[in-house]
């Protein structure tokens, strides 16, 4: 076990002083944009307009619309100092559970941005852009090589627009069977993403929840008796949310098609499995594939993502549009489903190609082995991390090997005072940006840390070493180090409460007065 | 491989601490016969001057929009972007950060977010908006159900100047959640009768200005009648640099706007990643889907920023929630947010008149070209015209001679025997030469 490191001395509040900005060195507080802008100010010179005869009828905006501006400067400065108050993934290990915060090449940003693909329109001439079709089908080609899966639908934009799509298909070929009336219910796991039920019951789907057994995974029994006739779907994450191969998948899958209905897997979690195995030798229907988490596309403070979605002969043919066809030497992209049997269509143009080109990217890099080697990295990683901690901190499950993820629980804190949230906020102190906290739901004051394969030994081994020095203070009942935390970020504790009692969404002249 | 930094010394002393004897045995719980036998038949790893290569034999397949008199628009649009926004969008605390969950270390996205709905509430003239949805036809797609919600109906009544691929998303996602939508027909000229059609059993009427067809559309009257008859008017924009020139949908009555945000601060992308605009009235809060960035203090009293209302949401509220949505578009809408800031409203009304005045300019050369015709009465930078012929082999023709003159109306709306329908947008890149290519192109071609 490391040491604290010799570097770092003790903070005493007490010796910060007071200063006249309210600034403290590098970190500096900014105003919003609208106290600092002016609605004379721009950062952007642009020429007059030439002399012409509006054609905008009597649609002319005539009131102002209250826009600041700010010159270059100044908003290089006010960016970078708003940058800085930020945690980032380049700064620091990312522990956030089933978001899977690896390494972002920038070879990816680069090629992104090449004008080939950024500087191309998606309603030009097809024949002006077959390179970038070329590259969609070469994307979608490694997904369906990765997953034994025999078609895929690039357009979702995210994993929840992946899920919308994946059980948009489930619901097409349901109904198409003439099973619309009565099969209305999709059987979901207790430790589900809530994004699941919330895509089902936007379909018009009713939930009807599996119970997990005591090992933390779903039983093919469990599963068998919640099936019936009106079952449309089941939709399970493998490995689960709690960080664990579903050990009974194949038997899952058995017993729902046996009863008529889909296997759509939530693919969140496939990068702890990609090149090792295939989500389609599970017997699995259809599935999202968060390309911003297992392909490492930036998660950009909250997004853009993609959620490309892999299906099965059963369901290939509901896919939305647009596709792309192969017509002799040429590639063409299917705008319009003209009568055949897709489900129509999720988005606006044809994804996200941004992320396409990133995602790609990134598989060549790696390569086949390469990205199974990436899983196996991060599956051991969050082993290593469960294995050196398990003697301190509790797991729901019992001690058992987990995926990229590994969960603990807050029966280990009992007594001592300190909460699940009360130890994340502990942790900011030390550097660190959180493990998720609260989710799953099935443990209780739930600890979900997915380190992944981008780490060092070294990294590695001084998160262990900060979070058994945390552990240690929480049961030696040191509780300042605990509730008071955060001290040490930009700041402390922030009352969300008082911001959903009163929402206050916008600046406003008023409310600044 | 060069980003993954464990050695193969560093995972024999990790499996030793872990207790088993090879990584193999962590996938215990697989069913043996899923496991791989043999590798998949996939590349090998590429270093990054291969993987470089690659992409840019692909890229050299497509043909850039600055690389040619560029008039491509009909929902994405081609605009200069300050160097600046993509160098602040590219620091590492920006691009390499999740959903701002922890708010004490996260108040750089925050704040911005803040200044984000801040900044698309007043340009659509609204009291609130969200910190972004994946894209314009997606938002509209979330107006509409959350229309429904509000108004307990099922209903929605879709213009025929409704962008076709909105329209159509809005129709895929009503089916198959068993809802009604009606779509009146292609509507070229803006003279469509929307009030005629609005009843008391509609949730709501979606109404794009400007038009797909470039149309600037008066949405007052179609509000009164809306609210008249207890529905709301959910307003659609796909160009959000006309609302530097034009009424907002706000003062015109919307109670719901939404639009796509690409046509500031971000680029063509091929079609994405885009940044949807999501504004409505306070009232409506609590129906609103995706992230909100809100005001409070932190536990020294200083003013600080945090996610909020997130009951409304799917991590909290499951199948109640008013939404999916989880991931959105946190980098587009701070490229959208910088570049705004950038421009002011200053620039950004300068910008507006820049656009406004290429694309008359354009339509007046056109004036004289025969077997053409502009057919609008008003416009913002884009405007349908009829050609002699079919408009998709005008456009490869023109493509052929270096000029990517519009969107065929075919390729939006096939069978809809608009085959001699042509969008044609001019932004602030256009220059003289740019025009006179367009119209010399457009000449040799009819």
């Amino acid at each position: 076990m490391l040491d604290r490191p010799a570097v770092v001395e003790p903070i005493d509040d007490d010796k910060i002083p007071a200063t006249f900005t309210g600034n403290r060195g590098l970190d500096q507080e900014e105003p919003l944009l609208f106290e600092i802008g002016r609605l004379d100010a721009t950062g952007v010179d642009i020429e007059a307009p030439a002399p012409v005869v509006p054609r905008l009828g009597a649609l002319e905006r005539s009131a102002p619309i209250g826009l600041p501006g700010l010159t270059e400067p100044e908003t290089m400065r006010h960016y970078v100092r708003l940058s800085r108050k930020n945690y980032s993934i380049d700064a620091g290990l990312y522990p956030l559970g089933s978001c899977t915060m690896k390494h972002n090449p920038r070879s990816n940003e680069k090629i992104a941005r090449y004008e080939g693909f950024a500087d191309v329109h998606p309603l030009q001439p097809q024949s002006t852009a077959q390179g970038a079709l070329e590259l969609m089908q070469t994307l979608a080609d490694w997904l369906m090589t990765l997953t034994n899966m025999q078609a895929v639908a690039l357009s979702p934009k995210a994993g929840a627009h992946g899920e919308l799509c994946g059980m948009m298909a489930i619901k097409s070929a349901i109904a198409a069977k003439g099973e619309g009336a009565t099969r209305n219910v999709v059987l979901i796991p207790q430790s589900a993403h809530g994004t699941n039920p919330a895509t089902a019951a936007l379909l018009g789907f009713s939930v009807r929840v599996v119970p997990a057994a005591p090992d933390g995974t779903v039983r093919a029994e469990a599963v068998r008796d919640a099936l019936g006739p009106d079952v449309a779907a089941i939709m399970l994450t493998n490995p689960n949310t709690c960080g664990l191969f579903e050990r009974e998948i194949v038997e899952i899958a058995e017993a729902v098609h046996a009863a008529g209905g889909y296997f759509y897997c939530d693919g969140a979690n496939f990068n702890a499995i990609a090149g090792v195995l295939r989500p389609g030798d599970f017997g699995i229907d259809a599935m999202h594939i968060n390309l911003h988490k297992t392909f490492s596309t930036p998660h950009g403070g909250g997004g853009p993502g993609a959620g490309p979605v892999v299906l099965s002969e059963r369901l290939a043919a509901f896919a939305p549009v647009p596709f792309i066809r192969r017509d002799g030497e040429s590639l063409q992209l299917i705008e319009d489903a003209d009568g055949a049997e897709s489900f129509g269509r999720l988005t606006a143009f044809h994804g996200q190609m941004g992320m396409f080109v990133r995602a790609l990217a990134y598989m060549l890099a790696h390569g086949g082995d390469g990205l199974a080697q990436a899983s196996k990295d991060a599956v051991l990683a969050a082993n290593y991390v469960r294995a050196s901690l398990r003697d301190v901190m509790t797991q729901p499950f019992g001690d058992r090997i987990c995926m990229h993820e590994v969960l603990f629980d807050d029966a280990w804190l009992r007594g001592t005072g300190v909460t699940t949230l009360d130890f994340a906020k502990a942790m900011i102190d030390e550097g660190y940006h959180p493990m998720t906290i609260y989710f799953p739901l099935v443990a209780h004051g739930a600890m979900l840390i997915e380190p992944t394969e981008s780490e060092s030994k070294a990294s590695l081994d001084l998160f262990i070493a900060t979070l058994r020095d945390l552990a240690l203070s929480a049961k030696a009942g040191d509780m300042t180090r605990f509730t008071q935390a955060p001290r040490l970020a930009p700041r402390r504790r922030v009352d969300e409460t008082l911001a959903a009692r009163k929402p206050v969404l916008r600046w406003t002249p008023c409310a600044a007065a | 491989m060069r980003y993954h930094p464990l050695s193969e010394a560093d995972r024999s002393a990790m499996l030793a601490t872990i207790g088993v004897p090879a990584i193999e045995a962590l996938y215990a719980d697989a069913p043996a016969e899923t496991l791989l036998k043999t590798p998949l038949d996939l590349p090998k790893g590429k270093s990054e001057l291969d993987v470089e290569r690659f992409f840019s034999r692909l890229a050299a397949r497509n043909l850039p929009a600055s690389r040619a008199p560029f008039f491509v628009g009909a929902g994405a649009y081609k605009h200069h972007i300050p160097a600046s926004v993509d160098h602040l969008i590219q620091r590492s605390e920006f691009l390499t950060s999740y959903t701002p969950y922890q708010p004490e270390i996260s108040q750089g996205t925050l704040q911005y977010l803040f200044e984000f709905q801040t900044q698309v509430a007043l340009l659509t003239g609204m009291e609130v908006a969200n910190a972004s949805m994946y894209d314009g036809s997606t938002a509209t797609a979330e107006a509409v159900l959350m229309a429904h919600r509000l108004t307990k109906r099922r209903k929605a009544l879709l213009s025929g100047g409704l962008h076709p691929h909105y329209a159509e998303v809005v129709r895929t996602i009503s089916r198959l959640a068993e809802d009604e939508v009606e779509t009146m027909a292609p509507d070229i000229r803006a003279v469509e009768n929307v009030i005629a059609e609005i009843d008391d059993t509609l949730s709501c009427v979606v109404v794009q200005t400007p038009d797909v067809f470039g149309n600037l559309r008066d949405l007052t009257k179609i509000a009164e009648a809306c609210h008249k008859n207890g529905a709301l008017l959910v307003a659609v924009f796909t160009e959000a640099v006309s609302l530097g020139l034009v009424k907002s949908p706000g003062a015109m009555g919307a109670d719901i706007v939404v639009g796509e945000g690409q046509s500031i601060g971000n680029t063509l992308n091929f079609g994405g990643p885009y940044v949807g605009l999501f504004a409505t009235r306070h009232e409506f809060l609590r129906q609103t889907p995706g992230r909100l960035a809100g005001e409070s203090v932190d536990a020294d009293g200083r003013r600080s920023y945090v996610l909020t209302l997130s009951t409304r949401e799917q991590h909290i509220r499951r199948d109640k929630a008013t939404s999916n949505i989880c991931t959105n578009s946190g980098l587009c809408a701070l490229a959208f947010t910088i570049h705004l800031t950038l421009l002011g409203e200053v620039g950004l009304t300068r910008l507006a008149r820049v656009n406004h005045a290429n694309a008359v300019l354009l339509a007046q050369m056109l004036a004289d070209v025969p077997r053409v015709e502009v057919l609008n009465e008003t416009f913002f930078n884009e405007f349908t015209l009829r050609v002699e012929g079919d408009a998709a082999t005008l456009v490869e023709k023109m493509a052929a001679r270096g000029v990517l003159a519009g969107v065929p109306v075919s390729r939006l709306l096939p069978g809809a025997r608009l085959d001699d329908l042509l969008i044609v947008a001019s932004t602030e890149v256009n220059t003289d030469e740019d025009r006179a290519a367009f119209v010399a192109a457009l000449k040799e071609s009819l």
